[in-house]
């Protein structure tokens, strides 16, 4: 690798020829100020406040598009710079909407951050005067709210250039300029996805999903009501971060406890839901092979991605396992069997899901998702959410005792653990599918050509003797990638697992933020998928199949995989959607 | 045409065609007698020019003249103040503020007759003419003191006719290039030219080319900046629909220099003539073989395609247009890369400017000393500028570069009309800075003007006179570029719309003490931290109106007070009491009935008793003052 050295506040660096000034100053421990600045997502030097002074330049050059030269003489911390960087704070924070005490994004906020930092103790500009922007909130996902947007743009890479959907961008010009939709429009009268990339993007309170708090804190106080719920592989991998816990360590036990103590009446696991859907999903992968049935087939977890075959690629609907989401499948169980078993009016039960996911928001509303008219799952609260709520109920996360899931739908095997990053339901899967075409198990469970954190993974398995070929995508920009490399005929897959937010379910747009500056130094999705691999590694049962729990379900109540029951409760169909 | 012979063919054979037009005697034995040329710029047809071609047209034909005297429509001739224009040729009478009723009396008088339509004829007060006798176009004060190098074929051939452009040594510099020089021959002559970009930036073209021409690429590309912005600038426009063709035979051998096969000209929408006319000039060329496949028979290939801006000022800096040519926002980009590196769809580009193009020809057809010779130091060749404001002739000028402002505003431009003071001239449109009364004797070149803190840009020249608020005329140009700054970055963005802000305090007699410290603190920051030359320059007009009319801005702050009296709410409007006749007529026409008559019981000595301004009404629009007879109404 082509390095170069360089001087950076008088402290010498030797890094890689290809770093930004920014990678480089990171190295050397300077942390130059960014706001615009998105690792891997956005660099377009548009905020200015990661303007260095490079000696012989004719210009000041913004850190984070400016590459390192040999020999370079590199000053961030200039008096001229720091007054720049205050002012620049200013003229922002004079054009925002400064509720910061109301703000969901409050403590957590990269512009409240910055003017701390820099000492802004001022405003003494008047607030620009701009017709008063309603906020968007007919999405059942995402909320804008534009009085609070400082159009770094940082959403609509999200969205354009890493998830190719272009639902939002800039309108106008000038200080008039707006981040939004076409015309104007609502973002649900959008292509959007619901996936809350955005969100995560988000430096400020300007993007935050819809939130569903308040309904779930008056089912719980309802007596009439059985409340019940269930968390998402994902959350426990990533829930401690919203206490200070570190990243990476998954928190399952805490989870359980705090759950318990927000008054659910059962604490259910999304796993369970999980290997459930390795049943009746593998079924019918392994029926599409023996009965020529269309194949790739492609997961139907990720309701972002979902939404996105329905309005990018509608040809692909066929491939489309008709499976429902895990939590999808939890909820129509809880209300069928388990309210049947207990006793419990199906008209009782308040079934609520905690996602990663924004889109998770959106799919529970979908007309499909229910059983006998009963909506399969009543609300869902993003992990956001759910640390808001425990906060709320005087729960001081970092100090619970570990607790565990309650009995049978709490149940699962270390393959649900994994579906919560990208390649983990392709995994599964496939634990269980050379099962049954097999009889017999894998000799190691770890199919390491699935994991990990490109956007594209391929795969060719050994099944009984016939080479399986299987391929994994995360983000729907590489899920187009993969579609429009099949649609020219040059890839040829038996099984596809996609997910709609890159990295899987723990970079899903209902997770904990992590902030610009955070991202530059750690690779936050493979440390939180991390998580997720300990728990599969660390449980004695790591296939589907062999939960107990769903092997009692079929004997007692649903008969056999893929069979008339489980196709009233546990799957679902695809519509074509229009654009706009 | 394959060949140079048969351009050198083509060329011999249109120039007895043309001789009539340099005043010659008819050459041809059945050629034209006469040459009618009209202006068909954008200035002159919206004052009906197209109209007085056709009735000529009708008329000649009524007169069986049509094979006697040829119509030529032209582009602009520059001084568009007297359009629309029209000259016959051989005498080369210049015939100005033509109508289309006019036109019968100058077939019968002029063109049958041969005798001059005198009332019609132009003249300066500069200029001496005896009735009866037609003043030369070049004898005149507006263009004595001009040396046309850009607009050499403006007002002069037939811009949808490539024959009149070959006649004027036409694609003979491209032919010269493609069959003579080597690229590195080429930017050599270019680099000793000294020609620098006449777009505002002013980098040396030559050194623009030969970035392109170093950087390794398969696919290269010529573009042409014809995004022309700035407010009252309209040279480019007035050469694509005078020129076209120098701009195309500019771009080809550009290609030929940097190795790029395919050039863009992004032209603004608005400008529907000079985007008619290129497209024409375009597909000329392309069935003249200077365009297309294999030029000349020498295996290079070019071919040039337009695209249409919508009207974004930013779209003028380079990168936001390669971003719009794409098919994107036009929003700029940060540089490095410089699009000679990584320009157009990646690869590597050069972007021009109109006016640049238009001297390349023939710097290759005259030589790189011949371009140096003309000028002064550092700044090459000439320039053309676009006059406006409090200045006799308004229009379109060409003069060498370094030539003091003081000949362009009094020699070229006539001067202030009404006899009022010049006060200063603002260049460089919203980017620039203004050069006050006391610096009339700096020369007009980058280098000069840098230094007193305005800038040539893309040459608009605004002239000001006593009546002009400077506070207010800062103002005027930050509403512009509040307006256009795409708004991707944060100090264009907010930080001039918040020096408008203040501005705009200012002006309404509530500017504090200190503001000019935060206007100057916010200009600072803004200019050394947006993103792109539009915010690195926006503040300008700000800053030199400050740095030379300081005394202005603290009158309007401490005073309250406009000591030009243009800013309407520092001023009201006060009838003279002993000087009003009560006569009434200002009464009539203000339109907000603010001016009524005072108590007759007040004045029992006057016939009519005087009126009065109610200041609370008024909305200074100034029609009362224009009423009266007796200036009893005064500006306070």
């Amino acid at each position: 690798m082509n390095t170069v050295t360089l001087t950076i506040d008088g402290v010498q660096i030797t890094v890689p020829a290809n770093y930004t000034i920014l990678e480089a100053a990171a190295e050397a421990g300077i942390n130059i100020p960014t706001l615009c600045y998105l690792k891997d997502i956005n660099q377009i030097g548009a905020c200015r406040l990661c303007l260095v002074e490079i000696e012989g330049a004719r210009a000041l050059q913004a850190a984070c598009v400016s590459q390192v030269g040999e020999g370079m003489i590199v000053r961030t911390n200039t008096e001229k710079l720091r007054a720049n960087r205050k002012l620049n704070l200013e003229l922002l924070l004079s054009n925002h909407n400064r509720e910061c005490t109301t703000c969901p994004r409050a403590k957590n906020c990269e512009l409240q951050a910055l003017c701390h930092e820099y000492g802004v103790e001022d405003v003494r500009f008047e607030p620009l005067v701009k017709k008063e922007y309603e906020k968007d909130t007919l999405s059942p996902s995402v909320v804008r709210d534009n009085s609070k947007c400082i159009n770094c743009r940082r959403c609509i890479a999200a969205c354009n250039d890493v998830q190719k959907i272009g639902a939002i961008g800039p309108s106008l010009r000038g200080d008039k300029l707006v981040i939004g939709s076409i015309f104007g429009k609502s973002l649900v009268e959008t292509p959007c996805i619901n996936c809350g990339q955005c969100i995560a993007a988000c430096p400020v309170g300007a993007l935050t999903e819809k939130s569903e708090i308040a309904n779930v804190f008056a089912a719980l106080a309802d007596p009439e009501k059985f409340v019940v719920v269930q968390p998402a592989p994902a959350v426990r991998a990533t829930i401690g971060e919203e206490f200070g816990l570190p990243m990476g360590v998954a928190q399952t036990g805490k989870l359980a406890t705090a759950l318990r103590r927000l008054g659910f009446d059962r604490v259910f696991d999304t796993n369970f839901g999980a290997d459930l859907t390795i049943m009746e999903e593998g079924t019918e992968l392994i029926d599409r092979i023996q009965n020529g049935g269309v194949l790739p087939m492609i997961t139907s977890c990720s309701p972002g991605w979902v939404s996105y075959c329905e309005t990018f690629f509608p040809e692909f609907i066929p491939n489309l396992s008709s499976c429902k989401s895990p939590h999808q499948m939890t909820g129509a169980i809880v209300k069928s069997y388990f309210a049947e078993k207990n006793g419990i009016d199906p008209k009782n039960i308040y079934v609520v899901s905690v996602m990663p996911c924004t889109a998770k928001k959106y799919e529970s509303k979908r007309d499909e998702m229910k059983v006998n008219g009963n909506k399969d799952v009543d609300a869902v609260i993003t992990v956001r959410e759910l640390a808001r709520m425990i906060n709320n109920a005087n729960i001081d996360f970092a100090r619970l005792p570990d607790g565990k899931f309650d009995d049978m739908l709490g149940d699962s095997t270390g393959a649900a653990d994994i579906f919560g990053a990208t390649g983990g339901v392709m995994e599964a899967a496939l634990r269980t599918v050379y099962s049954v075409l097999t009889g017999k198990e894998l000799a190691d469970v770890n199919l390491t050509a699935v994991r990990g954190m490109e956007g594209i993974k391929e795969a060719t398995i050994d099944i009984a003797g016939k080479a399986v070929k299987v391929a994994v995508a995360s983000g729907s920009g590489n899920a187009k990638a993969l579609l429009e490399a099949i649609k020219r005929g040059e890839a040829d897959y038996t099984f596809i697992e996609i997910m709609g937010c890159p990295g899987g379910c723990i970079n899903g747009g209902g997770q904990p933020i992590v902030s610009a500056k955070d991202r530059l130094y750690v690779d936050f999705k493979a440390l939180r998928a991390s998580a997720l691999y300990n728990e599969d590694a660390g449980k004695a049962l790591r296939r589907s199949h062999e939960n107990p729990s769903i092997k009692k379900l079929y004997d007692e109540f649903l008969g056999t995989p893929g069979g008339h029951k489980s196709h009233e409760l546990l799957h679902t169909h695809y519509y074509k959607r229009d654009k706009y | 045409m394959k060949t140079i012979a048969e351009l050198s063919a083509l060329r011999e054979a249109m120039q007895p065609k043309m001789a009539v037009r340099r005043g010659l005697a008819l050459i041809e034995k059945d050629g034209y007698r006469r040459h009618v040329l009209i202006c068909a710029g954008t200035g002159c047809t919206s004052s009906k020019s197209l109209k007085i071609a056709e009735n000529l047209e009708n008329a000649l034909k009524a007169q069986g003249l049509e094979n006697d005297v040829q119509i030529v429509k032209t582009g602009c001739f520059g001084l568009c103040a007297v359009g629309p224009i029209m000259i016959v040729y051989p005498e080369g009478t210049f015939y100005s503020s033509v109508q289309p009723e006019d036109v019968d009396e100058i077939v019968e008088t002029h063109l049958k007759n041969g005798k001059i339509v005198d009332r019609l004829v132009y003249t300066d007060e500069h200029t001496v003419r005896a009735p009866g006798e037609s003043v030369a176009l070049a004898d005149t004060t507006f263009y004595k003191n001009q040396h046309r190098v850009a607009l050499r074929n403006c007002g002069f051939i037939d811009a949808e006719n490539i024959n009149e452009y070959i006649a004027m040594d036409g694609y003979k510099a491209l032919g010269t290039v493609l069959t003579t020089m080597t690229p590195d021959d080429v930017i050599k002559v270019i680099l000793d030219s000294g020609l620098r970009g006449r777009g505002g930036g002013g980098f040396p073209t030559g050194m623009k080319w030969s970035f392109a021409k170093k950087s390794v690429s398969e696919k290269k590309y010529v573009v042409c900046n014809a995004d022309e912005g700035d407010p009252g600038a309209f040279m480019d426009r007035s050469i694509l629909e005078g020129d076209p063709h120098a701009v195309i035979e500019a771009m080809a051998i550009a290609g030929f220099a940097i190795g790029a096969d395919e050039g863009y000209v992004y032209v603004r929408a608005e400008y529907p003539i000079a985007v008619r006319r290129l497209k024409l000039a375009i597909e000329q060329a392309r069935e003249a073989g200077v365009l297309g496949k294999d030029i000349f028979g020498t295996g290079f290939n070019f071919d040039i395609q337009v695209r249409l801006g919508a009207g974004a000022f930013v779209c003028g800096e380079e990168t936001a247009l390669l971003t719009s040519i794409e098919g994107n926002r036009g929003e700029p980009k940060p540089r490095p890369p410089f699009p000679a590196v990584k320009g157009l769809f990646d690869k590597p580009t050069i972007i021009n400017n109109v006016e640049t193009y238009a001297n390349i020809a023939q710097i290759i057809n005259n030589g790189a000393e011949w371009f140096a010779s003309m000028g002064k130091d550092k700044a090459k060749g000439t320039k053309v500028f676009a006059l406006s404001g409090r200045i006799q002739h308004t229009g379109l000028v060409e003069v060498p570069m370094g030539t003091p402002l003081r000949d362009i505003v009094y020699g070229v431009g006539g001067g202030v009309p009404n006899g009022k003071a010049f006060k200063a001239a603002q260049m460089g449109g919203p980017s620039g800075g203004c050069i006050p009364a006391s610096l009339i004797d700096t020369n007009i070149d980058y280098d000069s003007l840098a230094a007193i803190g305005a800038m040539i840009g893309s040459g608009g020249l605004v002239v000001m006179d006593e009546d002009n608020c400077m506070v207010d005329i800062a103002k005027f140009f930050l509403e512009f570029t509040v307006d256009e700054s795409c708004g991707k970055c944060t100090p264009c963005r907010v930080g001039i719309r918040k020096m408008l802000d203040i501005l705009t305090r200012i002006t309404d007699g509530k500017g504090e003490e200190g503001d000019i410290e935060k206007l100057e603190e916010l200009a600072y920051m803004v200019k050394t931290n947006s993103l792109c030359g539009l915010g690195q320059t926006a503040p300008n007009p700000v800053l030199s109106t400050i740095r030379y009319f300081r005394d202005e801005y603290e009158a309007h702050i401490r005073e309250k007070r406009c000591p030009a009296g243009a800013c309407k709410n520092l001023m009201s409007y006060v009838i003279e009491l002993d000087k009003c006749i009560g006569c009434g007529l200002c009464a009539k026409q203000c339109p907000v009935n603010a001016i009524t008559r005072l108590d007759p019981a007040d004045y029992p000595d006057r016939k009519l008793a005087p009126f009065t301004i109610d200041a609370s009404k008024c909305i200074k629009c100034g029609a009362c003052v224009a009423s009266c007879r007796k200036l009893a109404i005064i500006k306070k």
